[in-house]
This record gives structure tokens, sequence and C-alpha cells, in this order.
């Protein structure tokens, strides 16, 4: 498999198992250089890290300011974010 | 985490699921329950409540999917799928008028936010906490690598357009894409919509708001036919395709 096929089989694969799906549209058909970039899955583990995301089953209680400061120390990370808060407080 | 705390601003407004308890001041019949339920499908208004943190106008928000899971006693459970900014406490409240008998919302759980839901990517903290101590420990990364997923799950909900190598260093300068940059693109790319570029290798460069539909951008050679809102990817990663050899450098 070449890697464009390999793109566009892990986006494929990330999509539909969120419940979307993409139909592609082939405009140019054209290659990619191995000399730069990389696929997405594979990142060195600090790389993955820092352009990475955790679907974080979140407990009751700490509030998700205080789960995101957690996560930020545990990782070593200096920026994190969290999709949103339930009800303003 | 890090760069990628660039794209959830997008991840927020998307599609939600709830779980909720409601609890009912009174007995209610369930099947004048289920009816009330059902009324709360589809189109509803909502004034947001006195506690938010956006102005107080009657706004319009869908229920894509409203379920009685579960009524015992004068607790009702139920899971509602909506637009994003509908207010649960506020449609527990509703329904209790609707009934006659009044209610309140006991318990709330988000079980899904666009991309993001219950299924075998959710990890609770104690999972993290195993996966990091395992990799600093032992260096074994397979566990985090489960656990920590690249950015690019969060913008599989979105439109998206492969570009060319060539064009990937000039997005990532903050240009817009030209029609010669696109490779392929998905069918549902529509005029004004946000957009996610991609390389050909299939990691995120920008976001942006395409300038036309997908029938058309197959056709053209020449013109912007997204305009970059947000840059993902640093500059530097793919050459300088774009930029003119300047003589004697």
């Amino acid at each position: 498999m070449g890697i464009v096929e390999k793109a566009l089989a892990f986006i494929d694969h990330i999509t539909v198992r969120a419940g979307y799906k993409n139909e592609w549209i082939t405009v140019r058909e054209a290659d990619t250089s191995p000399d730069y970039g990389k696929l997405p899955y594979e990142r060195p583990i600090q790389e993955h890290i820092v352009n990475g995301v955790i679907n974080l089953d979140k407990p009751p209680g700490p509030t998700s300011h205080e789960v995101v400061a957690w996560v930020k120390r545990l990782l070593g990370v200096s920026k994190a974010g969290h999709g949103g808060t339930l009800e303003p407080s | 985490m890090e760069n990628a705390t660039k794209v959830i601003g997008n991840v927020v407004h998307t599609v939600k699921e709830y779980v909720m308890v409601v609890q009912l001041h009174d007995k209610v019949e369930e099947d004048k329950l289920r009816r009330v339920v059902e009324y709360f499908r589809g189109e509803i208004y909502q004034r947001p409540p006195l506690r938010s943190s956006v102005k107080r106008t009657l706004r319009k928000r869908r229920i894509y999917e409203i379920e009685l899971l579960e009524y015992t006693g004068r607790f009702a459970l139920l899971r509602v799928t909506s637009d994003p900014g509908t207010y649960m406490r506020k449609l527990a409240h509703d329904m209790g008028l609707l009934l006659g008998v009044g209610a309140h919302m006991r318990e709330l759980r988000r079980t899904r936010t666009g991309p993001f839901k219950e299924d075998e990517t959710l990890f609770t903290m104690q999972e993290v906490m195993e996966a990091v101590t395992l990799w600093r420990e032992s260096g074994d990364e397979r566990l985090l690598r489960r656990v920590v997923q690249p950015v690019e799950v969060s913008i599989v909900h979105m439109p998206k357009i492969m570009i060319l190598d060539t064009a990937v260093d000039a997005v990532a300068h903050g240009a817009n894409l030209a029609a010669p940059g696109v490779a392929r693109l998905t069918s549902d790319v529509r005029k004004g919509s946000t957009v996610a570029l991609l390389t050909l290798k299939g990691e995120l460069v920008a976001l942006g708001v395409s300038q036309y539909d997908s029938g058309e951008i197959k056709n053209m050679s020449r013109g912007v036919v997204v305009k970059v809102k947000r840059v993902y990817m640093p500059t530097g990663v793919y050459p300088q395709a774009w930029r003119r050899q300047v003589s004697g450098t």
C-alpha cells in the first residue's frame, strides 16, 4: 500500500469509527514524498503527545478545569484544553 | 494538548448527546410522559437559563433524538441528541410544565460531543495514569498511543480536502488554498462550510472556509478555493515550493 492509500485508510477508519463517512472525489492523482511529514500514527511519542487528544471520561466531582490541570501535570505539557463544560458554574 | 488545543474550539460547536435523570414532582402516567417526551423531538424554542454564559434571547434548537430509557417512580431516564447550546436543565423544566406537575433535572452525563463519544477510545483518569506510568517507567508506549489519539480524530466530522505536497508550506504560512493545490476532497464540501485541509499523508495542516461546493472545485484550475482561518501545522515541515528562488542564494 502506498503512503496516500495508507493516509486515506487511516482518515476513513477514524471517521467511520466516530459515526461519520467520507466520499472522496479525486481531482488530481498525486503522490506524497516520504522525505518530509509523516503518517499521523507514525509520529514519535513526544510529537504524538503534543499533537494529541484524549477522550477522557471525566468523573463527577472535579471540574473540567481541574482535570485539564491534572492532565497537563501528568504528561508535562504546557497547554491543554477541553471540549466544553456541561453547565456554567 | 499543546498544539492540538488550536482545534478544540471547532469540536465544541457540534452535536451533543446526553443521558439525564429527570425528577417529576408528582405521579404521571407513562403514556402521558411518552407523549410529552415525543413533543420535544424536532425544533424547540429555548431561552437560556438565568445562570448562563450567553445572551438570554429566545433561541431555536433542534432535538434530533429523544428517548425514554427507563421510568420508575417519579424518575425518568432520558437520552437526548441535540444541537450545541441546548440546555438540558431547561428541557427537563419545560417537560414538567407541559406535564402539569413540574419537573427538574437531577443528573446529567454527556455521552457525545461531535466525533467524541463513549466507545473504545474513551478512557478514565485511572487508565490515563496507568498508560503514562507504563511509558515513563518501562518505556512501553503502546498503551499511551491508544489513550492519546492523533489530533486528526477531532476533525473527522468536517468536510476534508487533501492538498498537494507543494501547497502545504504556503498554507502553513497562512496563505489561502488555490485550486491547483487540491488533490482530493470529500463530496460534502459546501460553499461557506468549515473544512479541514490535510496533507496526502493525512496530517492536519489548517482549517478554513470553503468558497465553493465540491462539484465546482473539481473542475477549477485557478482561484482561491479555501480561505484559511486557523493554521495548525508549523512552517518548514514541508519544503517551500512556493517561494521564488532568489538569484545568488
